[in-house]
């Protein structure tokens, strides 16, 4: 037996030798790929979150940013082209589009942000209630939800905003009431998967009620997959939003908001193509910019596309 | 005096729509005295986990009671069932899941101290002492759960059960998914815990290693489909057994 | 006896890290050798790396596995195919979960055994009932007609032992085959796997960190820490006399039944 221990070093280093090949390629593909796409993704993760952050200053600060008033309308000058003066051109008020667009994205990324938020907070706790107490308020609660999940979300809200009145406020209700079962699914199946676990029981014999338990220890453990929907979200939010708007469900003239403006700009398609092209450009930059965002938050989210 | 914990013909009956109905526990009595360490030994489906989520509380008990030092807990809520885990506290078999993932080991030591009153600077400073005591460096308070070992969190496990400074120690498989030589030097913390304690300190050790309950309880029961069928004396129960299922279970140790 | 699975100098690394170093040992005919160490030890990625299943960040990285003297890790994907399961079988900690859960165990079996070309038809079922029967199962036609659900996990773990003999495996690597059993379990797989070496001279390769198991199986026992081989030696004089230091301790920390009291 004991020579089974005993090195033989000559054909030791020879065997080696033949198998470095399969090592280099062990190494390239997991220390080299892997290694650049977990860099790439927290690059990407900055570049996108500096561009909504750009974003959402503009719009926290759009009073500021504009260079003419947005409401001031000035007849002489309507359906101007785009020019030194109005770099977007004006529209048929003869109001300067820079600043409308600008002025707009309060209406439309501040409230889509809004929206998301409170869909994201209402969904999150019915799901939790749901998943921690179970029983009968599960049950009837589930079934709203699948009841709001069994129509088309858009045509739904169009019924909710045209019953509610027009106006930007009824069209972030009638969303937000469509859109919370999806964060109530999500959040309730979290729930049910955690509700069992140890550290759970471990935070129940510590004395913590079960409020803090929710609290402390449930949510911040379940957030993570919610967050990442939510970000998800705002780009389809942001469409939804300005499409309501745009049939008249959502802002109201002369509020500037990108789908208002996209809907009163429709008759000038053909003699001020500006007029439409601004806030479309917008809408389409702004939902491509938090889209991104999003993917790139669940990729950095998910682990095994981050770095090892 | 009396005994710490008594069970009363405990029962605990799972019903699914369409299907029979299970007895999971089937009319379990016994009683832990002060200072005992008290072995369960059963397979896997024998009621024990149950048994156990029964006295913690964590499950609520179909018939039978509960009472912990002359005081009824079987159906306790709120801030009553509270005042139980003073009294009473358990390590889990998972040591890694039964601390939250997003919190410190200190954190975890010290909720049931914040919970009853300490400032978060004493906590945090019983948290360290607690740890040494069981045997880790005061510094691992500011350790995440995936950041140790696993025999390094259960001695954190062991350092938050006793925080409260409780009576009963329940150990649910605490070292079944341990290595063996891990498994011994948490069998020696416990050990030297008794030691120092003496009576005010019981604990009940579930476990299915019938080997290790011989070398580590004063007294053993067996459970086999829900019931307790044999009671003794480790060594006299793996020597005589008189129930089939010990002598059976005895004889397939390899 | 002939030399059937030889380990030389092996190193095994994951992601360039050597997990495994310097491991040599030899398995004869109707041999079997217990490889136990703890958590980390490298123990299965050990009997992985001869079966080729160390996943695409794992290599032999030094030394060499050779099958009746051919190098396994030399061999291409094709050919380590056709030697996994007929040559060397392989029995994992969890058999039922490998089971596909829609299909019947019969058919899954039959088609495992069809993928070497070894029966067909009438003959498969004769050769499975009879195999069944022979590893406790009175009623092995019904076993084949069963779900893997319907099995109880001990049963599966078994019916699992009897899908790697059925292509009759000269070489049996077993992966914790007992770990998820009850004590009642582990004591028929122990006794099957033991009535497989007596009926067809099987080898195995026992690999656990369960000492009572290799006690009662292994003629040989490798102990492995962190990687390296601390000890190697037959099984009573491991267990009863170590004479490393790891091992030492290991085998005191192992709770042992005292059937015996003054």
């Amino acid at each position: 037996m004991n020579q089974l221990f005993s090195r033989n070093p000559e054909k030791g280093s020879a065997q080696k030798k033949r198998y470095t090949i399969d090592q280099m390629h062990v190494c390239r593909m997991h220390g080299g790929r892997k290694g650049d796409r977990g860099g790439s993704v927290k690059t990407r993760l900055i570049i996108f979150g500096l561009l909504a952050a750009f974003l959402l200053l503009g719009s926290v600060f759009s009073a500021h940013l504009v260079p003419y008033d947005p409401d001031l309308q000035d007849l002489a000058n309507a359906k101007a082209a785009p020019s030194a003066a109005h770099l977007l051109g004006t529209d048929r008020y003869g109001r300067d589009m820079l600043s409308r667009v600008i002025a707009g994205s309060r209406a439309s990324i501040f409230s889509t942000l809004l929206l998301v938020a409170v869909i994201t907070a209402i969904g999150t706790l019915i799901g939790v209630f749901c998943g921690w107490n179970g029983k009968r308020a599960d049950a009837v609660l589930m079934r709203i939800s699948d009841i709001f999940l069994a129509f088309p979300g858009l045509v739904f809200a169009m019924a909710v905003a045209g019953v509610l009145g027009g106006g930007l406020h009824n069209a972030i209700v009638a969303l937000a009431a469509i859109s919370w079962p999806k964060y109530a699914r999500i959040a309730r199946s979290q729930t049910l998967a955690q509700r069992e676990t140890a550290y759970l029981k471990a935070a129940k014999l510590a004395g913590s009620g079960t409020a803090k338990i929710i609290f402390k220890h449930l949510l911040p453990n379940i957030i993570g997959p919610i967050l990442v929907t939510s970000m998800l979200d705002i780009g389809t939010m942001m469409m939804e939003l300005a499409g309501l708007s745009f049939l008249g469900l959502g802002a109201k003239p002369p509020t500037a908001e990108w789908g208002s403006m996209m809907s009163d700009a429709r008759s000038l398609m053909t003699t001020a193509p500006w007029v439409a092209f601004s806030p479309g450009a917008a809408i389409f930059l702004s939902v491509m910019v938090f889209n991104l965002l999003g993917d790139t938050i669940r990729d950095y989210a998910d682990p095994r596309s981050r770095d090892f | 005096m009396g005994p710490v914990l008594e069970v009363r013909d405990l029962t605990k009956i799972y019903r699914r729509r369409g299907q029979s109905t299970v007895t999971a526990v089937d009319g379990v009595s016994f009683s832990l005295q002060p200072g005992e360490c008290l072995g369960i030994i059963g397979e896997s489906g024998s009621g024990k986990s149950t048994l156990v989520n029964m006295i913690t509380r964590l499950t609520d008990a179909d018939s039978g009671q509960i009472i912990l030092k002359g005081r009824e807990i079987t159906r306790l809520r709120g801030r009553g069932l509270r005042s139980v885990y003073a009294e009473m506290q358990m390590v889990f078999q998972q040591p890694a899941d039964s601390f939250d993932p997003r919190r410190t080991l200190g954190d975890g030591i010290g909720e049931s101290l914040r919970n009853s009153g300490w400032s978060a600077a004493a906590a945090r400073e019983e948290s360290g002492k607690l740890l040494v005591q069981c045997g880790l460096p005061a510094d691992f308070a500011g350790r995440y759960p995936h950041e140790v070992s696993g025999g390094q969190c259960q001695r954190a496990a062991i350092a938050r059960a006793l925080a409260i400074r409780p009576s009963i120690l329940l150990c649910d498989e605490a070292t079944s998914a341990l290595d063996v030589t891990i498994q011994q030097e948490i069998l020696d913390l416990l050990g030297t815990l008794r030691r120092q304690m003496g009576e005010e300190f019981s604990i009940l050790f579930i476990c299915h290693d019938i080997a290790l309950v011989q070398q580590f309880c004063d007294r053993v029961l067996v459970m086999y489909q829900g019931k307790i069928v044999e009671e003794g004396i480790p060594d006299t129960v793996i020597c005589s057994p008189s129930h089939p299922y010990t002598r059976r279970l005895i004889d397939s140790i390899l | 006896m002939a030399e059937l699975l030889k380990y030389e100098q092996t190193e095994i690394s994951y992601r360039g890290r050597p997990a495994v170093t310097d491991i040599s040992f030899t398995l004869r005919e109707g041999e079997i050798l217990g490889i136990v160490g703890e958590s980390g030890s490298g123990k299965s990625t050990l009997i992985r790396a001869a079966m080729g299943l160390l996943g695409p960040s794992g290599a032999v990285t030094g030394g060499d596995i050779l099958y009746r003297g051919r190098s396994l890790p030399a061999l291409s994907p094709e050919e380590l195919r056709r030697i996994n399961g007929p040559e060397l079988g392989m029995i994992f900690q969890n058999a039922g979960a490998s089971f596909c859960p829609i299909r019947k165990v019969g058919a899954q079996l039959y088609e495992s055994a069809a993928a070497h070309g070894k029966v067909s038809g009438h003959d498969f079922t004769e050769h499975a009932v009879d195999l069944l029967q022979k590893i406790g199962f009175a009623d092995g036609k019904r076993i084949l007609d069963s779900y893997p659900f319907e099995l109880s996990g001990g049963m599966q773990q078994r019916v699992g032992i009897a899908a790697a003999m059925l292509l009759k495996p000269s070489v049996l690597l077993a992966d914790e085959p007992t770990s998820a059993l009850d004590v009642f379990v582990q004591k028929q797989v122990v006794e099957e796997m033991l009535m497989l070496r007596k009926t067809f001279g099987t080898s195995i390769v026992l690999v656990t960190h369960n000492i009572g198991l290799v006690g009662a199986m292994a003629d040989h026992v490798l102990v492995l820490k962190d990687g390296r081989a601390v000890e190697y030696g037959g099984t009573q004089q491991v267990l009863q006399a170590p004479e490393n230091a790891y091992t030492k301790k290991l085998m005191s920390a192992v709770p042992r039944l005292k059937r015996m009291t003054g």
